[in-house]
C-alpha cells in the first residue's frame, strides 16, 4: 500500500466512526446494512470476481448463516457475538461440500446448479421437520443487543460499530488471502486453469477452498443482518437475494476489494430511492445497471476509479 | 393403486409444460450453447399479454395465436437487441444479461400487472366427454396441446427448408454463412421460436398456478432439470426429460418426500444429472481438446 492510500483509509475510518454520532438511528441501521452487505459481496466476489466460478446461488449461505445466529440464539440460548464465528464455520463446510461437486462444473452449468440452490433454499427453510429450530413459515424473531459496559451508544449505534469491527476483520483478511499465493492461485485458475494445474497449483483443492472461503463470508454477512434485522423468514432468503449479490459485484467491480463497498452502497440507497416511484422500480433499475455495466463498464464501479486515478497521474 | 395412477397422470400433465419450456430452453441451447435463464420468465410475461387480451374480451383461442405471435417478436427483438453483443463474451457476462433480463421482465410485469395474484382461463370446457376421473379437461388438454406444438415443431425442423438452414446454422455456423444462409437471422428466429413455445407453455400451466410474476421460479427450474435429464443438447431428450420430471416430482411429492421437499428435489436431480451423467441420457459426449 503506497501512503497515500493508507491516509485514505484512515480518513475513511475517522468517517465511519464518526457517521453515528451525525445521522438519525434509521440512517445508522441502513449504514450497517451497508457494511453487511459488503462483506457478502467481498465473498462472493473472492469466488466470482478472483476465481472465476459463477454463483447464483449465494442468498443460500446468507440465509444458512442468518439461520445459524438465529437459531443458536433462539434456541440454545447464545449470546449475539458468539454466533458470527459459529455461523462463519457452518457456512465454510458446507460452501467447501457444495463446491467439491462444483468442481465438476463449469461456466454455464455452475450458474445452472447454483441457481437451483438459491431457488431450492425457502423451500428447504420452511420444511416441516426443521419447524421446530426454525420456526417454519413463521421465521424467527430475535432480541436487539445492548451495548455493554455501560457505553453511552443506543442499540443501532452499537450494533454499527459491532458491524463495523467484524467488517473489518473480514476485509483485511480477504486483503491478506488475495494478495499472496494463494490469490495469485485464484486468478491462475480463473484465467487458465490448464497452465495453472501445470504450474503446479491444486485446482481441485483451490476451487473448494474459494466456494468453503466464499460461503463463510457470506454467511458471516448473513448472521450480522439476522442479528441487525432481528428476524429471519424463508421468504426473505429467495433467488432475489441471490440475485441482488451478482448486481452488487457486477456495478461495484469483479476482483475488487472496494468494488465491494461500491456495490454495497448501491444495492442499499438505489432501492431506497426508486422505491418512491414503484415497488417495482428498483428491480428494473437494477436489471438496467446491471446490462449496462456489463456492456459499457465491465470493470464496475472500481474500474472506473481505478481508470480516473491512472488517468490524474499521467 | 388408483391414488399412483392419479398422481403418475397429473404428473403428465404438468411435465408436458416442463417438457415445452425444457424443449424452449435446448433450442436456445443449440443455436448458442446459451442457457436462457429468462425463458420462464419471457413465458410470464407473454402470459400476462394473453391475460389482457382475453380481459378485454377477445375469444381465447384469438388471443392465444396472437399471444404466440406476439412472444415470437419479443423473442426476436431480445436476440437482435440484447444478447447479440454479448454472444462472444466471457460467460459470467452473459449470465448477467440473462438474469438482468429476468428481473427486468419480471418486475415489468409487476409494475403493468401488480403483484396480486390473478386467475387465467382454460379454454377447455370443465365437463367435457374426455374428462375422467383421473384427468381434468384441462390437464387433458394441456398434454394434448403440448404435443401438437411438439409434432408442428418437429416437422419444421425436420421437413421445410427454413428449419433445414436453423440446424445447419445452429451446428456450423461458418459453413452455413459460406453456403448463403443468413446465420444472425437463423438464431434470432430460433429465440423467436422458443419464445413462442414458452408462451404456450405459460399459458397452460397459468389456469393451474395462477397468474403473478413469480409464477415461473420453480416451472424453470424443473424445466432445467427436465432438459438435463434428456440431455441439454438433445430436443427429443427435453421432452422426455421433462415428462419424466413431471412424473417424478408428482409421485414423489405425493408418497415419498412430501410437497415441501418438491424444488429441492429439482436441486437434487439437477446436481446429480450434472454429476453423474453430465450429457444426460440422450445427450452428446462432448470432449474437448486441450
Amino acid at each position: 500500500m503506497t501512503r497515500k492510500q493508507i491516509v485514505l483509509i484512515g480518513v475513511l475510518l475517522v468517517i465511519a466512526c464518526a457517521l453515528p454520532f451525525v445521522v438519525s438511528n434509521y440512517r445508522t441501521f441502513q449504514f450497517t446494512l451497508v457494511m453487511v452487505y459488503a462483506t457478502a459481496l467481498l465473498g462472493l466476489n473472492i469466488l466470482t470476481g478472483y476465481n472465476g466460478q459463477i454463483s447464483l446461488g449465494h442468498g443460500a449461505f446468507y440465509a444458512l448463516g442468518a439461520y445459524c445466529a438465529a437459531v443458536l440464539m433462539d434456541q440454545a440460548g447464545a449470546p449475539y457475538w458468539a454466533t458470527i464465528p459459529a455461523a462463519a464455520a457452518v457456512c465454510l463446510v458446507a460452501g467447501f461440500l457444495f463446491g467439491l461437486p462444483a468442481l465438476r462444473l463449469e461456466g454455464l452449468y455452475l450458474a445452472l446448479a447454483t441457481f437451483a440452490l438459491g431457488v431450492a433454499m425457502p423451500q428447504l427453510l420452511k420444511y416441516d421437520h426443521f419447524a421446530k429450530w426454525t420456526g417454519g413459515v413463521q421465521g424467527i424473531v430475535i432480541a436487539k443487543p445492548e451495548a455493554p459496559l455501560g457505553l453511552p451508544l443506543n442499540p443501532d449505534q452499537w450494533l454499527y460499530f459491532f458491524t463495523l469491527a467484524v467488517t473489518l476483520v473480514m476485509f483485511l483478511l480477504a486483503w491478506n488471502l488475495l494478495r499472496g499465493r494463494i490469490g495469485r492461485a485464484l486468478v491462475a485458475i480463473r484465467d487458465q486453469h490448464i497452465a495453472a494445474e501445470a504450474m503446479g497449483v491444486n485446482n481441485a483443492i483451490y476451487k473448494s477452498l474459494a466456494f468453503g472461503v466464499s460461503a463463510m463470508y457470506t454467511g458471516v454477512a448473513g448472521a450480522l443482518s439476522a442479528i441487525a434485522i432481528q428476524y429471519v423468514a424463508p421468504d426473505s432468503f429467495n433467488i432475489f437475494v441471490s440475485i441482488v449479490f451478482v448486481v452488487g459485484i457486477v456495478v461495484g467491480g469483479l476482483a475488487s476489494i472496494s468494488g465491494a463497498l461500491y456495490g454495497a452502497l448501491f444495492i442499499q440507497f438505489v432501492p431506497n430511492i426508486a422505491d418512491e416511484i414503484s415497488k417495482a422500480a428498483p428491480w428494473a433499475i437494477f436489471g438496467i445497471f446491471m446490462i449496462g455495466f456489463v456492456y459499457l463498464m465491465p470493470t464496475g464501479v472500481a474500474g472506473a476509479v481505478r481508470l480516473l486515478l491512472a488517468r490524474r497521474k499521467s | 393403486m388408483e391414488a399412483l395412477l392419479h398422481q403418475i397422470l397429473a404428473g403428465l400433465a404438468t411435465g408436458g409444460i416442463y417438457a415445452s419450456l425444457a424443449l424452449a430452453l435446448v433450442m436456445i441451447y443449440q443455436a448458442t450453447h446459451l442457457v436462457n435463464f429468462a425463458q420462464g420468465e419471457m413465458a410470464m410475461f407473454t402470459t400476462y399479454i394473453a391475460w389482457s387480451l382475453v380481459n378485454a374480451g377477445m375469444p381465447y383461442w384469438a388471443a392465444f395465436f396472437i399471444t404466440i405471435v406476439f412472444a415470437f417478436a419479443m423473442g426476436v427483438l431480445i436476440e437482435r437487441i440484447i444478447i447479440r453483443p454479448v454472444e462472444d463474451a466471457p460467460v459470467l457476462a452473459v449470465v448477467v444479461v440473462f438474469i438482468a433480463l429476468l428481473v427486468i421482465l419480471n418486475s415489468v410485469a409487476g409494475w403493468i400487472y401488480t403483484y396480486t395474484i390473478k386467475s387465467f382461463p382454460s379454454p377447455f370446457p370443465k365437463d367435457a366427454f374426455v374428462a375422467t376421473k383421473y384427468m381434468s379437461p384441462h390437464e387433458m388438454g394441456a398434454i394434448g396441446i403440448t404435443l401438437v406444438v411438439l409434432l408442428l415443431l418437429f416437422a419444421f425442423f425436420r421437413f421445410t427448408p427454413l428449419g433445414l438452414a436453423m440446424r445447419a446454422a445452429a451446428q456450423n455456423p461458418q459453413s452455413s454463412r459460406l453456403v448463403g444462409i443468413r446465420v444472425g437471422w437463423m438464431l434470432a428466429l430460433g429465440w423467436g421460436l422458443a419464445a413462442a413455445v414458452g408462451a404456450v407453455a405459460g399459458m397452460m400451466v397459468a389456469p393451474i398456478v395462477y397468474l403473478d410474476p413469480n409464477m415461473m421460479g420453480g416451472i424453470l427450474l424443473y424445466a432445467f432439470a427436465g432438459a438435463l435429464l434428456g440431455g441439454i443438447d438433445s430436443p427429443g431428450g427435453a421432452v422426455v426429460g421433462g415428462f419424466a420430471v413431471g412424473v417424478l416430482e408428482n409421485v414423489l411429492g405425493a408418497f415419498v418426500i412430501g410437497n415441501e421437499l418438491k424444488l429441492p428435489m429439482a436441486l437434487v436431480l439437477i446436481i446429480g444429472v450434472l454429476l453423474v451423467r453430465p450429457s444426460g441420457f440422450f445427450g452428446k459426449v462432448h470432449v474437448t481438446r486441450v
